[in-house]
């Protein structure tokens, strides 16, 4: 009898221990990254780099900034986000409001966006390259922004449709009950409810967008200018850090670091604002149900 | 009694996937009187009532055979736009569920889809039927506050007022006091014993006592069969069948 008792408190303890460590572990992992990069690029840090594009002879040491690959990088993955977003919510609402949720139908789209999102992003890349090869288009921004929404749409159809899935049939039912159309309902009622779930699930997509360097590869090019219209090719940060990390120069590879730790702190208070703005939208959101 | 017909059922039959939940129903729900549905949990209540105002075409693997009229308008033409069907009834469900907007805003989404823009109007329409519910003292000061943060309670009554402000003819309520207190419970029959003078009103009801209570039509219903119907006094006092009398003295439930 005690025995048992026994084991089963060392069971509880066990099992809570290694629940602690695996949470310690992931928390000591995301500091030490954190650190790695801050401390590796803190020589390389200056306001500089923030303000200027990369000069002649920037990656061998001399003067310059990321300034060009920040704007890339934003117009790229915001330009993807905002285009995935228009794309992605009418798809979701339609499986999920104008039919049934477990149709047919329904169910094989959420099969294509699981299979979508396994996708390698540099499968992408490959396939926007050959689109563009056929299309006698160049490596631009409107290429890299193209391509990054294609990687971009699984992402967030899944996270809208996960979020709409929760919604209670009841709002649905209520706002029918009124005589809504079924367009009514998704567009005016059950989309106030996902707002704050799109948000979050927009920021997910927008931070793998910015992040993505194997599709943008070949489809945005390169360039130590800011773009001045969607058919220049564009720099984007995880390009720049991975050039500057693979120059045999000391000084060039902590400007790496720099710029890495810059597109972390972007990612966090991109990260930070979505919070506020889906704090805020949440507002009406029903969820007693 | 003459009374006229408000919904008329005929050879219903409803089955979600192998489940059949309705058998054949055909009854005649009169107009301008409270018409209570009873009978035990699962019985097919909330079917027959879904059924109405075609709220049941949403459910998965739903298959629906025979006839219901409104106002002699088979609900189930084909090619019928729904919305009109709905239109007509304000549905108070189990569990009070308001949209995600404001108080002000949910008893304004009726009028407003229905075409209406008019901020005076709509002001004028909102306060009538949140006083209509009896919500409107309570609600005045917070109009423009999430709908979410009213009490469970204070919640059915604004339901009630934006099922009112699109002017339906029919009010359903499947259950609609179950997951009140018994405070607010009252009030909202209050208020239908208010309202069943202007208005069809049918309530689903487990609770035998509210029945007797409210309605003046009772539709008896066991095992998605009906069993009986009539005017409550004869129901409830003379039951014909032997079902109905051992549900209405509790012998099975
Ligand atoms: N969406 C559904 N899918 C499958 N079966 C259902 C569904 N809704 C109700 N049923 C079944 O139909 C029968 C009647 O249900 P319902 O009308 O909700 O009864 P009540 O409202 O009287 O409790 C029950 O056996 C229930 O399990
Ligand atoms: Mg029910």
């Amino acid at each position: 009898m005690n025995i048992r008792k026994d084991r089963r408190f060392f069971e509880e303890k066990l099992i809570k221990g290694i629940m602690r460590f695996c949470a310690l572990l992931l928390a000591g992992l995301l500091i030490l990254i954190v650190t790695t990069i801050a401390v590796k690029g803190f020589s390389a840090l200056n306001l500089s780099m923030l303000v200027n594009t990369a000069k002649g002879g920037f990656y061998l040491g001399k003067e310059g900034g990321i300034l060009h690959a920040i704007i890339g990088s934003f117009c790229i993955a915001g330009g993807a986000t905002c285009l995935a977003f228009f794309i992605s919510t009418p798809i979701v609402l339609y499986i999920n409001v104008y039919r049934k949720k477990r149709s047919k139908l329904a169910e094989l789209i959420r099969f294509a966006f699981n299979v979508l999102w396994g996708i390698p992003s540099i499968v992408y890349g490959a396939f926007g390259f050959t689109c563009m090869l056929f299309l006698g288009l160049k490596a631009s921004l409107l290429a890299g922004i193209l391509v990054i929404t294609l990687v971009e749409i699984p992402i967030l159809a899944r996270g809208i449709d996960e979020v709409v899935q929760h919604v209670p049939i009841e709002i649905t039912q209520a706002a029918l009950s009124l005589g809504a159309t079924t367009g009514e309902t998704a567009w005016k009622v059950v989309i106030r409810q996902i707002l704050p779930g799109i948000i979050t699930a927009m920021l997910l997509a927008f931070g793998r967008g910015i992040g993505d360097a194997a599709a943008v590869l070949f489809t945005a090019g390169f360039s130590d200018y800011i773009p001045e219209s969607l058919m220049q090719p564009v720099a984007t940060l995880p390009l720049v850090i991975f050039f500057q990390l693979g120059t045999p120069f000391p000084s060039v590879q902590n400007r790496a670091y720099a710029s890495a730790f810059i597109l972390t702190l972007l990612v966090l208070s991109i990260s930070l604002m979505a919070r506020f703005f889906s704090k805020k939208l949440s507002r009406h959101r029903i969820d007693h149900m | 009694m003459h009374q006229q017909t408000h919904i008329e059922v005929k050879n219903l039959n409803v089955s979600y996937g192998d489940v059949k939940a309705l058998h054949n129903i055909t009854l005649a729900i009169p107009d301008k009187k409270i018409t209570a549905i009873i009978g035990p949990s699962g019985c097919g209540k909330t079917t027959l009532l879904k059924s109405f105002n075609r709220l049941l075409d949403l459910e998965e693997g739903v298959k629906i055979k025979g006839e219901i009229f409104v106002d002699k308008e088979n609900i189930f033409t084909p090619g019928l736009e729904p919305t009109h069907i709905r239109k007509k009834m304000g549905l108070l469900a189990q569990k009070p569920c308001p949209l995600p907007m404001s108080i002000f805003d949910n008893v304004a989404f009726g009028p407003r889809i229905h075409g209406l823009k008019n901020k005076r109007r709509l002001y004028g329409i909102v306060r009538y039927h949140l006083k209509q519910a009896g919500l409107w003292k309570e609600v005045k000061d917070r109009l423009y506050e999430p709908a979410s943060k009213l009490s469970i309670g204070q919640q059915q009554r604004l339901c009630l007022a934006r099922g009112l402000a699109v002017k339906p003819e029919i009010i359903l309520g499947d259950e609609p006091t179950s997951a009140l207190d018994p405070a607010s419970s009252k009030r909202i029959e209050e208020i239908f014993k208010m309202l069943k003078s202007r208005y069809t009103i049918v309530l689903v009801t487990h609770i035998l006592r509210q029945a007797k209570r409210l309605a003046d039509y009772i539709v008896f219903l066991y095992n998605g069969e009906l069993v009986e119907h009539g005017p409550a006094d004869v129901v409830l006092a003379h039951p014909q069948q032997p079902l109905t009398q051992e549900y209405i003295n509790g012998v099975v439930s």
